[in-house]
């Protein structure tokens, strides 16, 4: 994200956030949001990918939206300047092309208007499809497999490769060269998960109310939180959208505020520390323990100001347009144990897992018919959660190691407190004694997630190993 | 939107009061400020980079700062003698871990004077080749008290049209003027290269790049003293080519109109008077001698053999008139030593280089 981006994304938002009528600030929402996830999406070096990407991620938004309409289903007349905007928007990016002097939104010329239209075509047929089907649980089930599907393909090496190879043979392009990194879908982790999140609600018949097609894709795609999130359950952020308030001094104070904590924390902190935090390359030249601590820390604090920063900038920017995004970081470094770290690091994302997979998995294992104990429970749910979590980071054994370092803490810092709380008694200790024992707390803590980021930071975990070696004196 | 008004012109007021009380500040006084020689070690050479993400190290053009990284900054041993090596990038070590530059190898080799002094030689050199650029970090190197400086030259460092060229150089108007004046040089101090930042260039907003370099060259401490790596060399290289055309011509002089004046000798003498006490051992650097294709017609790409002969000569005779020590090492390393450049030679040829100035420097010790 630049600073000319940014200015473009804080005017936008104001513009919306001083509108009292909810159908056009709605409206200017989603079509800055149209525009801006072409815009903002990366080169690819295969051909038009860039532009097919973003469309295809409009096309599964209203593939969900379709599977999802309650039943009777019904075109609601309403939805039809959404529609329309949806489709004249594209067709003027795509018609870029042809205008050479403002050629073009996307980082490379869009597709030839035949192909452009073909896609469109094919798009319109599985939005159709998705509306007839609504209602059938076959149907969901099937768009939630085809987003878990794509995530795969993306996050895979191998797989990536050989998606890329595919497109490529499409295209015309040599093959040889096709790479894991070609498919790099901007936003799609976090489309997916909301898209999911709807898929999941509705299937469950926890979806509520009904939503226009213009809050839907708002909602999916909403521009500020579109690369980094926050994740947001529609049922809040439509709740949001549908208050008429007028951008009112307070308002814009707290976006103001929150927007520049987010650029000092991202561009300032996390750029800066990025000059000195553990990379690939540098894990292999490192010669000295005590410098090496330095390096990981800086990694740690890099990490959480760069993700904190944008989480700040979305909700800044959010504030000013009337959508109170919720938080996804509170303080996570001052926390005393590794599960109130958990419980306030990357906040939208544990509790998507603890509300879709981590609490079913429990119930499903404590309702089983064969009896499991406890700790086997806590110990299955806590890596398995946490092993997807790894691996929504990307499928590869670091990330997967990763995941596992924090679900074993959670699971030792789950069975100690059981252990111990009882026998200890420690809030009946002396007040002194109980301020050493939280600032232990937060030291172990922060060095068991700092040293976990070794896992993540580095792609070979014989790297991390090396490292882990260097930082003890082994 | 009165509120947002106001709150708006109220921001932009004290951000230009504050870019305006900054154009107060000399930025070479900021420069001064280091981590470097406190918390990080000094770093081996002045710091340089054309890949600054992977060699932890950037090039800048703030000469204080550029100092205050290096190890000449700390505090010497009481035992010391302090040999200041100038030179191009052959001194400063390109394609060359740090271990294995010329100073880094004389202090590897522990030589002690006959007075029973530990040499302790420290890298002075920069990546661009201009006697002018050396007489700069010399005259700024000073302060350091050097014991002995032993100056590192070719040919394409001494062209007097040629002195202004380095961005070093340009960027730093106000030493360099000084100097001409101080010395009399040949080279005009309004020369249209050199920069005159205006008053916006001069705010914290037209110098941020420059503020920014300063605060990067300090981060990149903390990976400087975690790897010791300060140079981002690459697994291959190309290599210097052997072949040539049947190209005599050298920056258009003929043989007629390469003489002493088109050659900066003023330049080296200023920097033996600027020295001071302490002696200058002037080295004439080796070069790649080529035997491929029209090596009877040039020596390498840089140089064609009668600009380089008469160079030779010149620098010869000049050194005798002037009295100054000259090391004439042209052909002290063998071919096959040379990496990308004429200039540039491997550890082994450093170790060459190493052994011959050994009994010199021992000598002017004494």
């Amino acid at each position: 994200m630049t600073f000319i981006q940014l200015a473009i994304f804080t005017a936008a938002n104001l513009i919306a956030g001083m509108l009292t009528r909810t159908r056009l600030r709605v409206w200017i929402l989603m079509t800055a949001s149209l525009v801006l996830i072409y815009w903002l999406q990366p080169a690819s070096p295969v051909r038009h990918l860039d532009f097919w990407l973003p469309t295809a991620t409009l096309g599964l938004v209203l593939v969900v939206y379709g599977i999802t309409r309650p039943v009777p289903r019904r075109f609601e007349r309403s939805d039809l300047p959404a529609a329309l905007t949806v489709a004249i928007t594209v067709s003027l990016i795509a018609g870029m092309r042809y205008l050479s002097p403002i050629c073009c939104l996307t980082p490379t010329p869009p597709p030839v208007f035949v192909q452009v239209l073909v896609g469109l075509l094919i798009w319109a047929a599985l939005v159709a499809l998705a509306y007839f089907t609504a209602g059938r649980k076959a149907a969901s089930a099937a768009a939630a497999v085809l987003i878990v599907l794509a995530f795969l393909f993306l996050k895979n090496e191998t797989l990536g490769a050989w998606a890329s190879a595919v497109l490529r043979s499409f295209t015309g392009q040599n093959t040889a060269l096709a790479k894991p990194g070609d498919l790099a879908w901007l936003g799609y982790s976090y489309v997916a998960f909301r898209l999911l999140h709807v898929i999941l609600d509705y299937r469950a018949g926890r979806l509520g109310q009904e939503f226009a097609l213009d809050e839907f894709i708002t909602y999916a795609i909403f521009f500020p939180a579109y690369a980094a999130g926050p994740i947001d359950r529609v049922q809040r952020f439509s709740a949001d959208l549908r208050r008429a308030e007028r951008l009112d001094p307070p308002r814009f104070t707290d976006g103001m505020t929150r927007l520049l904590v987010g650029v000092f924390k991202k561009f300032a902190l996390a750029d800066t520390l990025a000059l000195m935090a553990l990379s690939p390359l540098n894990a292999g030249q490192l010669q000295s323990s005590g410098w090496a601590w330095v390096v990981v820390y800086a990694y740690a604090l890099r990490i959480y100001f760069d993700f904190a920063g944008y989480t700040d900038i979305a909700i800044g920017l959010g504030l000013l347009a009337g959508v109170r995004l919720p938080e996804n970081f509170n303080r996570p470094y001052r926390q005393p144990n590794l599960t109130v770290f958990w419980n306030n690091w990357h906040i939208t994302l544990t509790q998507w897992f603890r509300g879709y997979f981590f609490n079913p998995l429990t119930r499903s294992l404590r309702s089983s018919k064969r009896k499991v104990s406890v700790p086997v429970i806590i110990f299955v749910t806590q890596l398995a959660t946490m092993g997807l979590i790894g691996l929504w980071h990307g499928i590869s054994w670091n990330f997967l190691a990763w995941g596992l370092w924090h679900g074993l803490g959670l699971f030792v810092h789950n069975r100690w407190r059981e252990w111990a709380g009882p026998r200890l008694a420690l809030e009946t200790r002396p007040a002194a004694v109980q301020k050493a024992l939280t600032f232990f707390g937060w030291a172990l803590t922060f060095n068991f997630v700092a040293l976990g980021w070794l896992w993540f930071a580095l792609p070979a975990p014989e790297q991390s190993v090396s490292v882990f070696k260097l930082l003890f004196g082994f | 939107m009165k509120y947002i008004r106001n709150v708006t012109l109220k921001a932009f007021a004290i951000l230009v009061v504050l870019d305006l009380l900054f154009a107060a500040v000399p930025l070479d006084a900021l420069g001064r400020v280091s981590a470097y020689n406190h918390i990080f070690p000094g770093r081996w050479r002045l710091p340089w980079s054309e890949a600054p993400a992977k060699a932890y190290s950037l090039s800048l053009n703030n000469l204080e700062a550029m100092f205050a990284s290096h190890e000449v900054s700390a505090p010497p041993a009481p035992d010391e003698f302090r040999v200041f090596i100038l030179g191009d990038s052959s001194v400063w070590g390109f394609l060359l871990p740090k271990e294995d530059t010329l100073a880094a190898r004389i202090n590897a080799a522990n030589w002690t004077t006959p007075d029973g002094r530990r040499v302790r030689a420290y890298n002075l050199g920069y990546p661009t080749i201009s006697l002018t650029k050396d007489l700069l970090l010399l005259d700024e190197a000073l302060r350091f008290a050097p014991d002995l400086v032993v100056w590192f030259v070719t040919l394409d460092s001494f062209p007097a049209d040629k002195q202004l060229f380095t961005p070093l150089v340009q960027r730093n108007p106000e030493p360099v003027r000084r100097l001409i004046e101080t010395h009399a040089l040949n080279l005009d101090p309004s020369d249209p290269a050199f920069v005159a930042p205006s008053l916006w260039q001069t705010t914290l907003v037209g110098q941020r790049r420059a503020v920014a370099d300063l605060f990067r060259l300090q981060l990149y401490g903390v990976l400087w003293s975690a790897t010791g790596v300060d140079q981002d060399i690459p697994a291959t290289y190309t290599p210097l080519t052997v072949d040539y055309e049947a190209d005599t011509s050298y920056y258009g002089y003929t043989p007629e109109t390469f003489t002493v004046q088109t050659l900066a000798f003023d330049v080296l003498a200023a920097g033996v008077e600027q020295a001071g006490d302490a002696p200058v051992l002037i080295v004439n650097e080796p070069i790649f001698i080529s035997d491929g294709q029209n090596s009877e017609l040039r020596y390498n790409l840089l140089y064609p053999r009668w600009a380089y002969d008469a160079y030779r000569r010149m620098l010869t005779d000049t050194a005798a008139e002037e009295g100054w020590s000259l090391l004439d090492l042209w052909d002290a390393v063998p071919p096959e030593k040379f990496t990308n450049t004429a200039i540039h030679y491997n550890v082994t040829g450093v170790m060459d280089v190493v052994n011959l100035i050994e009994p010199v420097v021992i000598e002017i010790s004494r």
